[in-house]
């Protein structure tokens, strides 16, 4: 049958190629629509409950569930604008300590810092003690008016410029306010060379340059 | 071994009176042959039905080159730390709590108080670094040994994948106990992720479920390290091992063919 000249097996029509009980100008097999249906609806199933998964652990880049939280840093006559004091606030309350962080403060300096056009500079300077490099703990020297990572050795100057060392960025800073006779402190932001303020990167993430196209801004920040 | 080989032809078809005479007298069997029997009759049954021994012959009765030494145990040495990683951390889940508040403390649980707990824990801790030295020196075997050259590419390609997937297992599990270190080296860990050009902050973001380290972070880690990359561990695993049994093993790099000789004799 298979070698009978009767039939064409090179036609599209099933007809033509000799297939029982094909219909006229039928060209798929009914054995191959059913291969293509189970194929089909296999792959539905799978990604009915792939897709969702995968949408569901990828959740947290796409979405900012991080609430801003305004922490108690003392009176605003514990700072003036040349010595940094440190104070600890509680990054992420629900890990417990580990969420605990160090930061700088000190009033902002009329002489020494820089003021960006169109941002109105914040009353306090409250500096982030997480290296830019890869998020090592930075130490401020009074002596020496610098800030140093005991990692790679990183160092920051006065305003947290980064001046030496791998660090890629000024430390990040975060947003002060004086509520009630009271210094407050909320949320983290990342600043470059000129401390133009954007929102808060990773450390290690360029804001400088073509470097600064390299690492986006995610929509969770 | 005897259960290897191929099924014998039963009682009765081929007798010591012939094939057509009446079967021999059955002789009263003592209680040490009821029971080889019935453990024979037990696995034979098994056999028949599921062809395990066609199997296993197939896979562990193979021809092996002139030359193969003990280099050629390293990648089986590598199985095995990974299956006393797998059920030391499978006990260890009996213990654990992946929780922020509580991940140190129950941690602190299994070392201290609970019944060879110190134990287990120290072999799934130290075992993680005996696993990861054994991958780099079979590794080392196959690159040396050039048994990486055709037909066997793709097999290391599947053991470079596995390699990676196995020091993600070390980065995921390394964060569990939640001391300092281990909280602080995962920190550092993720920026170094979030250091990668484009994807970089993506994937940190993904890693800590957020834009911070969060409650999360801890069971999302958990989640990586007890079920995702194992699971992927061993289907790849089990692709390595068949292009093993399918391809063969290769002879060491100082034998010469023996088909060289040969020629030279002929000559």
């Amino acid at each position: 049958m298979a070698d009978s000249p009767k039939f064409d097996k090179s036609s599209r029509y099933t007809e033509d190629r000799g297939i029982a009980g094909a219909f006229e100008g039928e060209t798929v097999t009914r054995r191959r629509l059913m291969e293509g249906t189970v194929l089909l609806a296999g792959g539905i199933a799978t990604m009915a409950f792939t897709l969702p998964a995968v949408g569901f652990s990828l959740g947290p880049v796409f979405e900012d569930t991080t609430p801003t939280r305004w922490q108690d840093v003392g009176p605003p006559g514990d700072f003036d604008d040349e010595v940094y004091v440190p104070r600890v606030i509680n990054l992420v309350p629900e890990v417990g300590d580990p969420g605990k962080t160090t930061i700088y403060v000190r009033r902002f300096n009329q002489q020494r810092d820089a003021v960006v056009e169109g941002q109105e500079p914040q009353p306090y300077v409250a500096i982030s003690t997480r290296c830019t490099h890869v998020g090592c703990p930075v130490r401020y020297v009074q002596a020496s008016e610098k800030f140093v990572c005991p990692c790679h050795g990183g160092v920051y100057g006065f305003e947290g410029q980064n001046e030496g060392g791998p660090p890629v960025r000024p430390l990040d800073r975060f947003y002060t306010r004086v509520q009630a006779g009271r210094v407050q402190v909320g949320d983290r932001f990342s600043v470059n060379s000129e401390f133009e303020r954007f929102s808060p990167r990773d450390p290690s993430n360029h804001l400088d340059g073509l470097w600064q196209y390299l690492y986006p801004a995610r929509p969770t920040t | 071994m005897k259960l290897l080989r191929p099924t014998p032809p039963r009682p009765g078809r081929n007798g010591p009176n012939g094939p057509n005479g009446p079967p021999a007298a059955p002789a009263k069997p003592g209680a040490k042959e009821m029971a080889v029997e019935g453990t024979a009759g037990v696995v034979g049954w098994l056999d028949e039905r599921t062809g395990t021994s066609t199997f296993l012959r197939f896979f562990l009765y193979r021809k092996v080159p002139k030359g193969t030494n003990w280099f050629y145990t390293l990648g089986t040495a590598t199985l095995f730390a990974f299956l006393s990683q797998a059920v030391t951390g499978v006990f260890l889940a009996m213990y654990y709590t992946p929780d922020p508040t509580r991940a140190y403390e129950s941690a602190s649980r299994i070392t201290n108080e609970v019944f060879l707990g110190e134990f287990v824990r120290g072999m799934h801790k130290w075992g993680a670094t005996v696993m990861i030295i054994l991958i780099f020196c079979h590794m080392a075997r196959v690159f040396f040994f050039g048994a990486y050259k055709y037909p066997r590419e793709l097999n290391w390609v599947i053991g470079v994948v596995l390699l990676v997937l196995v020091l993600m297992m070390g980065l995921t599990g390394y964060l569990l106990p939640f001391d300092q270190r281990s909280f602080w080296a995962t920190v550092v860990a993720v920026n170094l992720n979030a250091s990668g050009p484009i994807v970089g902050p993506y994937l940190a973001d993904f890693l800590r479920a957020g834009a911070e380290f969060g409650p999360t972070t801890i069971t999302r880690f958990y989640a990586l390290h007890m079920l995702l990359i194992p699971g992927l561990i061993i289907a790849l695993i089990g692709a390595h091992l068949y292009l093993v049994v399918k391809l063969g093993t290769t002879a060491p790099p100082w034998l010469k063919a023996e088909k060289k000789d040969l020629l030279r004799e002929e000559v």
